[in-house]
């Protein structure tokens, strides 16, 4: 039964009820997912919400603690080396032998795959040369930036064309031009007709390069669409207004309120309030005339759709985005939080 | 491709990636080669003197090679455990282990890398040996008989290091939990003094360990024993080459699937 639906509905990946505990911590309370064929999965939350370990789950690393899923038509936990054969994963550090050579990591990873040595160089060749690393296939990879070993790695996950890849957080720890940079091979890598599931915690990504949204948080999702969906999910549209003195923002936000059909928001660094509307540029008149007569000066306003940001503010009451300051570096020696855990079972 | 086949393709790879680090990695290569030299010096020249007034019926420098040789490749499966522990704790280990690779791979590549590290360590070794006075003095397949066996040994003793490193887990703790063991191991042994030396039970102790019957065998093979000296009345010094092989076979059958077990539950966390 289970199989025909997968059948039917083309679903890449889907995952049912899936639970992971570490102790007290739940890092996965229950978490569905589907992931139609062909298409990309975004799934978006804060640090810690249980995207690696979904990710790890979905790619045989980790066993939950119950819960089921079938990835390329594969039952994960019943057929683990089946599935192996046909994902690609890319994990949130990179699976990179820094002191063997960009070639032979690949080589490697190809004959591992088992596609004979003749095929392996050759693909070895064709990934290094596709993510711009060819002038550094003969060098050493502890020599290597974060961004290239970020490369290789991806390069590493591609070698037996995969039908479905996992990327956990591609971009972070890169510099804005190398996340830049990644999104464009990402969005090569689609075009070619392969399902992703791609974790992030940044709303920008995730809107990029996902046709579908899932927003997770502690370790279920909370969320799930389109990012348009998820925009309207939350109505209406913002009015953001900075004033000019850090006193008027009271008074502004109160004058604001009046009219939204939320509690806007105040942001006291950028002297900002952001006001949930539902008519649009009406509002927006309305409410500069009003702040004009309170006599409160407005340095900049304007009205734009809902972003993820606000999605994720109005669903869990909290920014997305909060908890940046712990942003990894991809040091390769950086082991995964979950390689090395006590009392784990 | 078979399991078998695709198993020991596999671990080819992974020897191949083991090995290439011997160059590349400046500890590895001291290790390998460095460290065995210094041995075979430091013994030859600042304990012989020492130890050498001692009856061993022959030369001492040529007494003690064979108790370097040994020395030397059991305190290098530490090596195997201190690697096989680093690995896990590196981002690779995810590459692998999201691969439809052998689940046994990665520890038996390990193993018989080390095999080609030992290879090179026992060649600078005897090198160095004959250059300071050591001598072969039976035939060529003696000698290498002497030499498979004492890679058999390091061989089964890695895998106990593998087990060790697969359950503690860290680098620096596989080094010195294996040192505990591994000295007085050495040490109470024949390796540079001649048992009938030591103490009762130490004695009976030594004269039972198999670190004593791989050196006692390397010893007779390489001829560096004098022929009308008596040999210590214990079963294992007088049947050095069965009483190692036994411990060999022991070894082996215990904790290559152990280990390989505890790659498995390792790796599937
Ligand atoms: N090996 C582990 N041992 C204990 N807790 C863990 C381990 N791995 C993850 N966790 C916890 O599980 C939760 C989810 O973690 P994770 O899946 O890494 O989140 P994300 O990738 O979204 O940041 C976090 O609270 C994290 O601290
Ligand atoms: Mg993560």
């Amino acid at each position: 039964m289970a199989w025909v639906t997968v059948e039917c509905m083309a679903l890449a990946i889907r995952a049912t009820g899936l639970v992971k505990k570490y102790g007290d911590v739940v890092a996965l309370d229950g978490l569905d997912l589907e992931v139609e064929q062909g298409t990309v999965m975004g799934l978006l939350g804060p640090n810690g919400a249980g995207k690696t370990t979904a990710v790890r789950v979905l790619t045989t690393l980790l066993r939950p603690d119950s819960g089921r899923a079938e990835v390329a038509g594969v039952d994960v936990l019943a057929r683990p080396k089946e599935l192996r054969r046909r994902i690609g994963v890319s994990g949130q550090y990179a699976a990179v032998d820094e002191h063997l050579t960009g070639f032979e990591n690949l080589d490697m990873v190809g004959r591992l795959y088992h596609l004979g040595a003749g095929a392996s160089r050759a693909r070895a060749r064709e990934l290094l040369a596709q993510f711009d690393l060819a002038h550094a296939a003969e060098r050493v990879v502890k020599g290597w930036s974060g961004g290239m070993r970020r490369r290789l790695d991806l390069a590493g996950a591609l070698v037996a064309r995969p039908p479905v890849l996992f990327l956990d957080e591609p971009t972070t720890g890169l510099d804005p031009r190398g996340r830049v940079g990644m999104w464009d091979v990402i969005e090569d890598l689609v075009r070619g007709g392969t399902t992703l599931l791609l974790t992030t915690q940044y709303l920008e990504e995730a809107d990029r390069l996902a046709d579908r949204i899932a927003v997770i948080d502690q370790g279920r999702v909370i969320a799930l669409g389109t990012a348009d969906e998820l925009k309207s999910q939350v109505g209406g549209e913002r009015i953001e207004v900075v004033v000019s003195t850090e006193e008027q923002l009271e008074p502004a936000r109160r004058e604001a309120a009046l009219l939204c059909i939320d509690q806007p928001s105040v942001d006291e660094r950028d002297r900002r309030v952001t006001v949930p509307v539902a008519g649009g540029t009406r509002d927006l008149v309305e409410l500069l005339g009003r702040l004009d007569r309170a006599g409160i000066e407005v340095l900049e306003a304007g009205l734009r759709r809902p972003t993820l940001d606000d999605v994720f503010m109005s669903l869990t009451g909290h920014h997305a985005e909060a908890e940046q300051a712990g942003e990894v570096s991809d040091d390769p020696d950086d082991s995964d939080d979950s390689d090395d855990s006590e009392g784990v079972a | 491709m078979s399991a078998v086949a695709e198993a020991v393709s596999d671990a080819a790879v992974i020897t191949r990636r083991n090995l290439r680090k011997i160059l590349r990695v400046p500890d590895v290569l001291v290790f390998t080669t460095l460290s065995p030299i210094m041995f075979v010096l430091l013994f030859a020249y600042v304990f012989g003197g020492a130890i050498g007034t001692q009856d061993t019926g022959v030369g001492y420098r040529e007494f003690l090679i064979a108790g370097v040789f040994t020395q030397t490749v059991v305190f290098g499966s530490t090596f195997t455990g201190y690697s096989l522990a680093e690995d896990l704790q590196k981002g690779i280990i995810d590459r692998f282990r999201s691969l439809p690779m052998s689940t046994s791979s990665v520890v038996v590549g390990r193993t018989v890398s080390d095999i080609g590290i030992n290879v090179v360590s026992l060649f600078v070794m005897s090198v160095t040996g004959l250059i300071v006075g050591w001598r072969i003095r039976t035939s060529v397949l003696e000698a290498v008989a002497a030499y498979v066996l004492i890679l058999l040994f390091a061989f089964a003793i890695s895998w106990i290091m593998a087990a060790v490193a697969l359950t503690v887990r860290t680098p620096e703790v596989v080094n010195n939990a294996s040192f505990i063991v591994i000295f007085p191991l050495t040490f109470c042994a024949n390796t540079f003094v001649s048992t009938s030396t030591l103490p009762g039970p130490l004695e009976t102790f030594a004269n039972w360990n198999p670190v004593s019957s791989v050196t006692q065998a390397a010893r007779e093979l390489f001829g560096n024993v004098d022929p009308d000296a008596p040999v210590p009345d214990a079963w294992p010094m007088q049947h050095p080459e069965v009483y190692t092989l036994i411990w060999v076979v022991i070894i082996l059958v215990v904790f290559v699937p152990l280990s390989i077990r505890l790659y498995q539950r390792a790796a599937s966390r």
